[in-house]
């Protein structure tokens, strides 16, 4: 009797999961049915040619070279590392910032806390693309380049975006040094010349090479921005769309970050902190050796999720025109009519993206937990 | 005459206890060491500062109704003119006009719908349920008004704060039963019921918001067969929904991971079904345990409604940039912001400190 029950109850399953399968298989095979025809319809014709074609539009900001006869695939790409490299500011300065305010939030002194905690419950509970709109047009409001205000007469804030000097080094010089360093520190314990190396000589020989080189080679080294006319001449414009891009998401990400710190500060047991005390320990000594290193295990994860949460929040720049994957991806569907593609490219790099985060903070997570736990 | 000496006795010592307690506070937690008082006294000015600069603005050099208008250009604080002059169209965007009594009753209903489910009396899943369906269908039928036989208004002339209550709303109302199935069925016995759920929670968590709309709103009219598409406000619901969801479903997911599985066992026991455990048994806990996280989530998503007007819906934002859009209020764009970023402010704090209240709560009791 009961291995009857046992297999009516089994059938009964197999029957659930197959009419799961069939009804996924429906699914995709109608969309797919129906994307075939809506697309005949429209006359486009599937398919990733398009991506050699030129583009013939251009956009504001972007890290690489980039004109308007720019194939599809370089245009992507372009937007595809300014989201990278948003993304890594807005990680960052959030991560930086919201350090030091959730270690304010946390101190005994009552003006110190009460500062963070304006600054948390300001940040916080605005949501951001509104934050974004705000800064965006307090920027564009400024004055003209004619006008902009001055800092220290090297930097000028005006309505174009900021103005600051410039390094002129090619992106030769940087790139050798990250191979250095990043060869270095993979195989410093590795190979036995180098682990009887001195580290400080390597860093001194690579410091010395670097300012030879830049003393001899780039010559000039600095470029100030002047203003020539009705624009600014030499150093480098930051944009204004990646000023409020910066300025947004600090704040709001340093606001949910600060909370995250504090939350980790607070699960650290008092009886440490107390026995830091009685051994005579500073302020600074209790937070940088017992404070930090316990709440970091309980900070971490949450600060992941931050992190993947910013990386996703950059999306939102397009409402105010930062061309990052998002908006030259949506660009490029209006132009191209090859919605699907893109759409697939778009959700290729989102999970790119996050999937290495994540492999990144399990990374962190595994170097925090305590050993023998 | 005995008894007033002894309580103007009684007053005195307990202003002295006051005076002391408050200087030892001060002591202890501002003025510790000399650079404890420098660094407490330049965040007092500062705070002073920060705080006297925002309220002269926003109170004291103010001017506040569209008669002194022409008072904003020499005045140096806020010009609440505007909002004055433009409230009607941030609260309530194209509505007409001369129905507006409708969107203000429904915005109310829906309001009082939330405050209402913050109370501990109606924390049952068909209390709330009834409650919300009751207070979500007043809304929609106020606002579409032909089925109370008023004047029909389609969704597309709703707008601002009433179109992102109505999205908030039906998301979290849409999005609740699916997080719970999409739980259940991540927690199911099937295999491919299983990694179904947890491949498609883990996509979508790993998209942005504003991909998983913008599929909504542009890519599914290709891949949907005509018959199904429906309109544009219908699909962002759905796709906001399951957003909501697949992030919802993990807050269950935690859960149904604090219930012992003796509890299972024990209904199981019983001679229950699947259905009777779930509902008579392990729902209520799961209830209880992500509440806070819920609360969270729904913080969340009144926040990210604001995103909207990226695919074009005219949300609160979107007529707020209207309203300061035509010429001559183009200059108080930093009032409209400011009202509007209050409005969004004062319900995310109200409702995260309650979280953070029944969070507090909630751990006392568990402990």
């Amino acid at each position: 009797m009961s291995t009857y029950i046992k297999k009516t109850f089994n059938a009964k399953n197999q029957l659930i999961q197959v009419a799961f399968l069939l009804a996924v298989i429906v699914i995709i095979a109608g969309a797919y049915i129906s994307a075939r025809d809506n697309l005949a319809e429209l006359g486009i014709s599937s398919g990733f040619d398009f991506l050699n074609r030129a583009t013939g539009w251009g956009y504001g900001f972007s890290l690489l070279e980039t004109s308007i006869e720019d194939p599809y695939k370089w245009t992507l790409f372009s937007g595809f590392i300014n989201t990278l490299f948003l993304g890594s500011i807005t990680i960052i300065l959030p991560t930086a910032l919201g350090f030091i305010i959730g270690t304010a939030r946390d101190s005994y002194n009552i003006t110190v806390q009460a500062m963070a905690t304006l600054f948390i419950q300001t940040f916080r509970n605005i949501p951001l693309i509104l934050q974004l709109v705000f800064w965006y047009a307090v920027l564009i409001h400024m004055p003209s380049p004619r006008q902009a205000h001055a800092l220290f007469d090297v930097a000028y804030l005006s309505n174009r975006g900021m103005m600051i000097p410039s390094l002129k080094i090619s992106l030769f010089m940087p790139i050798i040094l990250v191979l250095i360093l990043t060869f270095y520190w993979t195989f410093k314990n590795k190979i036995n010349a180098l682990k009887t190396l001195p580290s400080f000589w390597v860093y001194g020989i690579l410091l010395v090479g670097t300012a030879l080189y830049l003393l001899s080679v780039e010559g000039q080294l600095l470029s100030i921005p002047n203003l020539k006319g009705l624009r600014f001449v030499g150093g480098t414009t930051i944009p204004i769309e990646l000023i409020t891009m910066i300025i947004s998401t600090s704040l709001y990400g340093a606001a949910y970050i600060a909370e995250v710190v504090r939350g980790g500060l607070n699960e650290v047991p008092k009886g440490l902190v107390e026995a830091g005390k009685s051994l005579g320990l500073s302020e600074r000594m209790i937070w940088l050796r017992i404070k930090m290193p316990m709440a970091l295990r309980t900070i971490i994860p949450p600060l992941g999720n931050q992190w993947v949460f910013m990386m996703k929040a950059t999306t939102v720049g397009v409402a105010i025109g930062f061309s990052d994957l998002f908006m030259l991806i949506s660009t490029s569907i209006t132009q191209s009519g090859q919605t699907l593609e893109l759409i697939a490219i778009l959700m290729g790099s989102f999970l790119l993206i996050n999937f290495s985060l994540a492999q990144f903070i399990n990374y962190l997570n595994s170097r925090m937990t305590l050993k023998g736990h | 005459m005995s008894t007033r000496t002894h309580s103007a006795l009684a007053h005195k010592s307990t202003f002295n206890v006051i005076t002391k307690r408050l200087l030892h506070f001060l002591k202890t937690r501002a003025f510790f060491s000399k650079t404890d008082s420098i660094i407490s006294l330049c965040f007092f000015t500062a705070l002073f500062v920060i705080i006297y600069t925002i309220l002269s603005w926003a109170i004291f050099d103010a001017v506040w109704t569209k008669e002194n208008v022409a008072q904003c250009q020499d005045a140096v604080g806020a010009c609440w003119s505007v909002i004055d002059a433009r409230y009607r169209l941030i609260m309530f965007g194209l509505y007409p006009y001369d129905l507006h009594w409708r969107p203000s009753l429904a915005c109310l209903t829906i309001v009082s719908t939330i405050i209402l489910s913050c109370l501990p009396k109606l924390w049952e899943a068909k209390r709330l349920s009834l409650l919300w369906l009751v207070g979500f269908t007043t809304f929609f039928l106020l606002m579409e008004g032909s089925l109370l036989g008023l004047k029909q208004v389609t969704t597309d002339q709703w707008g601002g704060l009433a179109l992102t209550l109505f999205l908030f709303a039906s998301v979290v109302l849409v999005g609740m039963p699916m997080g719970l199935g999409l739980a259940l069925a991540r927690r199911s016995k099937l295999p491919l019921i299983r990694y179904g759920a947890s491949i498609f929670i883990d996509l979508i968590r790993s998209l942005p918001l504003l991909t998983t709309l913008f599929i909504a709103a542009v890519v599914m009219p290709i891949v949907l067969p005509d018959w199904m598409t429906g309109d544009k406000i219908w699909r962002v619901i759905i796709a906001f929904s399951l957003f909501f969801a697949c992030y919802q479903a993990e807050v269950f997911r935690g859960g149904f991971q604090a219930i012992p599985k003796g509890q299972f066992e024990a209904g199981d026991a019983l001679g229950l079904s699947y259905f009777q455990i779930l509902s008579h048994i392990i729902m209520p806990q799961v209830f209880r345990h992500s509440l806070p996280g819920t609360i969270n989530m729904v913080v969340i998503t009144f926040k990210e409604t604001a995103i909207v007007i990226i695919i074009g819906f005219f949300d609160v934002l979107a007529s707020a940039n209207a309203a300061f859009g035509s010429g001559e209020w183009a200059p108080y764009y930093m009032e409209v912001y400011a009202f509007v970023a209050l409005i969004y402010w004062s319900f995310i704090f109200s409702l995260s400190q309650y979280g953070a209240y029944l969070k507090k709560r909630m751990r006392i009791a568990i402990h």
